[in-house]
């Protein structure tokens, strides 16, 4: 009798892969059809594919050329400037999954291992050491992190503010031929490296100039709402492709004589104010969803309007349309493959370069294949990353 | 500088000087004329209960006293301030008055002490540490100090309004506004929002309170006032209103809600 009026614990459910098997994939006769089914027609058509990877395929094209791949004709003896970057990343990635991810002990696994892991390639072994000290900053990172979560929470958001325009100037260097960090003119920026940086950059700056273009549609001065319009719904009407174009021919038309940007800039410019258009759409569908009571009962507290927006409304618009955000981030690293036909040399731009070289001629199924499994390895993280915040944020939790 | 209305001391309304007033205030929704002159003067530290039938215009009018509605015509002032378009004496009037929604409006992405800080700290000025205390004192006298941690999302509807009760409590108002607080609440959750109601009545607030809850009037109101069709169609103390109306809509209306 008064054991039902005690608090129970909830009940514990022992998870191993047994268990899961049977409650995943063989719960009754039907499911396990389906489930032997679904294993047949994934093993027949990806046959083809591993069997050819792992027999017939001559990856000699990728071991050769993976410095071009992954950053063009930078100069080989300015490459650390790359390499910090790549720590300083490694560093952030880890004190951020040590303060606010970590839960996952698989994922933190993988993470903490993925620069060990690609110490594994078949690289020289200056870079494979190189892999392994990144691996070392990134677990130190995890490991501060969790040493000291309360002291380094500000400190890692705003390293992540600065990183990209860091990256950026270090990238580029300031100093003349013979100083410390010469210039590296961004005509021989190339490969993964400037097909990240472009989407960085992008992706990053098109979220402010978003959000005011999606505030400013809904504002009730008459101009500003036209103006915001007239942008949003121009620049949507238009294709990607044409916008580069655009960049490359038009843009020098507007600047002053004599000013002359360069065509990687001239291309950032380009897809960034591209993206702002559609983050406007995104956040603007997010702010109409909040509902009306929200704006009442910040006002009726006497927060101002730019208050109420910015304490209230954009904070529960961005988490709601989080998933937008992420899919938008990956459809936009993929676009930038885009800029391989305004002459920039990307991921695939640089591909092509590596086609045309005569010692390996007609390797393109080797090379497209890697091609699409980095754009997929990078896109898949991005997504996960996205899982993590909307897990973090609450995008559920918090819902009433 | 015109703007700067001199600010009288809330003392000056204890000798008589309404917290609010309104003098003919007509508000129309295009072509629908929802408020047809209304006129009101609330004492401070009196307890107002506004009643009448859907659509009456209780909540256009209790809204246009913060001007979340805004009025087309008549004067409305509130703690010696007319509300106009000018930006800042609206904020201040805010700043001064309360307002406790049907539906609660608590802000989901924030947590309940967050939620009861953010207007102190943000608009008042007040710093982290002195806000949090004055949210768990307020807490406490709305009953539920233990969920200051708690999302909002994870609490009972009773638990959300006394939570938004103590937001609104939070900037210390002059005045407060209730529009229909327990409307949306399950029976056993109302009596846990009028308590506090009552509890706050008794300790000297000037309070409007748009409610159907005859039994909160009886205990706490000193005047109400019966609507319909956007004017006031009577006006009296709850002993007149319940046991000598004088209109035959208000007798119909007291009627059709006392029976339930
Ligand atoms: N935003 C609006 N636009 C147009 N008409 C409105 C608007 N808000 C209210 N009204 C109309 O004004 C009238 C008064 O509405 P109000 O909400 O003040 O009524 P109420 O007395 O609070 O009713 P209830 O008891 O249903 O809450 C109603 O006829 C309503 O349809
Ligand atoms: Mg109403």
């Amino acid at each position: 009798m008064t054991a039902s009026n005690q608090i129970l614990p909830p009940p514990t459910e022992r998870y191993t892969i047994l268990n899961w098997l049977r409650k995943n994939l063989f719960q009754n006769w039907l499911s396990s059809i389906v489930t032997l089914v679904m294993l047949y027609v994934i093993f027949v058509s990806l046959r083809g594919i591993l069997v050819w990877t792992l027999t017939e395929g001559q990856w000699q094209v990728i071991i050769a050329n993976l410095r071009l791949l992954m950053v063009g004709q930078y100069p080989l003896q300015q490459i650390w400037r790359i390499w910090i970057a790549v720590g300083i990343f490694g560093a952030l990635i880890g004190l951020s999954w040590g303060l606010w991810i970590r839960q996952k002990l698989a994922a933190t696994l993988i993470t903490l291992g993925g620069p060990f892991l690609l110490a594994l390639l078949p690289v020289d072994t200056a870079t494979r050491l190189t892999w392994v000290g990144v691996g070392f900053i990134t677990a130190a990172g995890f490991g501060l992190a969790r040493v000291f979560p309360r002291f380094l929470r500000r400190i890692v958001l705003v390293a992540w503010l600065v990183y990209l325009p860091v990256v950026l100037l270090l990238v580029r260097g300031w100093t003349a031929e013979n100083g410390p960090i010469p210039t590296v003119g961004t005509n021989i920026w190339g490969g993964l490296m400037l097909s990240g940086l472009i989407a960085a950059v992008g992706i990053i700056l098109s979220f402010p100039i978003g959000a005011a273009l999606a505030i400013g549609r809904m504002s009730r001065y008459p101009l500003i709402s036209a103006f915001c319009v007239v942008y949003i719904e121009l620049i949507r009407a238009v294709p990607l492709i044409t916008v580069f174009f655009m960049s490359q021919t038009m843009l020098p038309l507007f600047l002053p004589s004599g000013f002359n940007i360069d065509p990687l800039m001239r291309a950032m410019t380009a897809f960034t104010l591209f993206n702002a258009a559609y983050m406007a759409e995104n956040v603007r569908g997010g702010l109409q969803a909040i509902p009306k009571g929200q704006h009442e009962a910040a006002a009726a507290l006497g927060l101002s309007s730019f208050q109420s927006l910015r304490l209230i409304i954009l904070p529960q618009a961005l988490r709601n349309i989080l998933p937008i955000l992420t899919a938008s981030v990956i459809g936009s690293f993929r676009d930038t493959s885009l800029v391989m036909i305004v002459g920039l040399l990307d991921f695939l731009g640089i591909a092509r370069v590596v086609l045309a070289q005569p010692q390996f001629l007609g390797r393109h199924i080797e090379v497209y294949i890697f091609l699409a499994f980095v754009y997929w390895l990078i896109s898949y993280i991005v997504s996960y990353i996205g899982q993590m915040i909307e897990a973090r944020t609450g995008v559920d939790a918090t819902r009433r | 500088m015109e703007n700067q209305t001199p600010q009288p001391k809330s003392e000056a309304f204890a000798a008589g000087q309404p917290i609010i007033s309104c003098h003919d205030v007509h508000k129309w929704y295009g072509q629908f004329h929802a408020l047809r002159g209304i006129n009101m003067e609330v004492q401070k530290g009196e307890v107002i209960v506004i009643f009448g039938p859907s659509g009456s215009g209780k909540s256009t009018f209790i809204r246009t006293l913060n001007r979340l509605e805004e009025h087309q015509r008549g004067q409305i002032m509130v703690d010696g301030i007319e509300l106009t378009h000018n930006l800042r004496n609206i904020e201040k009037v805010r700043t001064e008055t309360g307002m406790v929604f049907q539906s609660f409006n608590l802000f989901p992405h924030l947590t309940v002490i967050d939620n009861i800080t953010l207007a102190p700290i943000q608009v008042r000025g007040l710093n982290k540490k002195q806000a949090g205390e004055l949210a768990m004192q307020l807490l406490k006298r709305v009953g539920i100090p233990e969920q200051a941690d708690k999302f909002p999302g994870q609490l009972s509807g009773g638990q959300q309004q006394r939570v938004a009760i103590a937001r609104a409590l939070a900037m210390q108002p002059k005045i407060m506004l209730f529009d229909e607080p327990t409307s949306a609440l399950d029976p056993e959750m109302i009596k846990e929002v009028l308590d506090v109601m009552i509890e706050l009545a008794r300790s000297g607030m000037t309070m409007l309170v748009v409610t159907h809850e005859m039994g909160f009037a009886r205990a706490v109101a000193k005047r109400m006032f019966f609507f319909d069709q956007g004017q006031i169609v009577e006006e009296g103390s709850p002993d007149q209103i319940f046991n000598n109306p004088q209109s035959d809509r208000t007798k119909l209306f007291l009627s059709q809600i006392l029976e339930k």
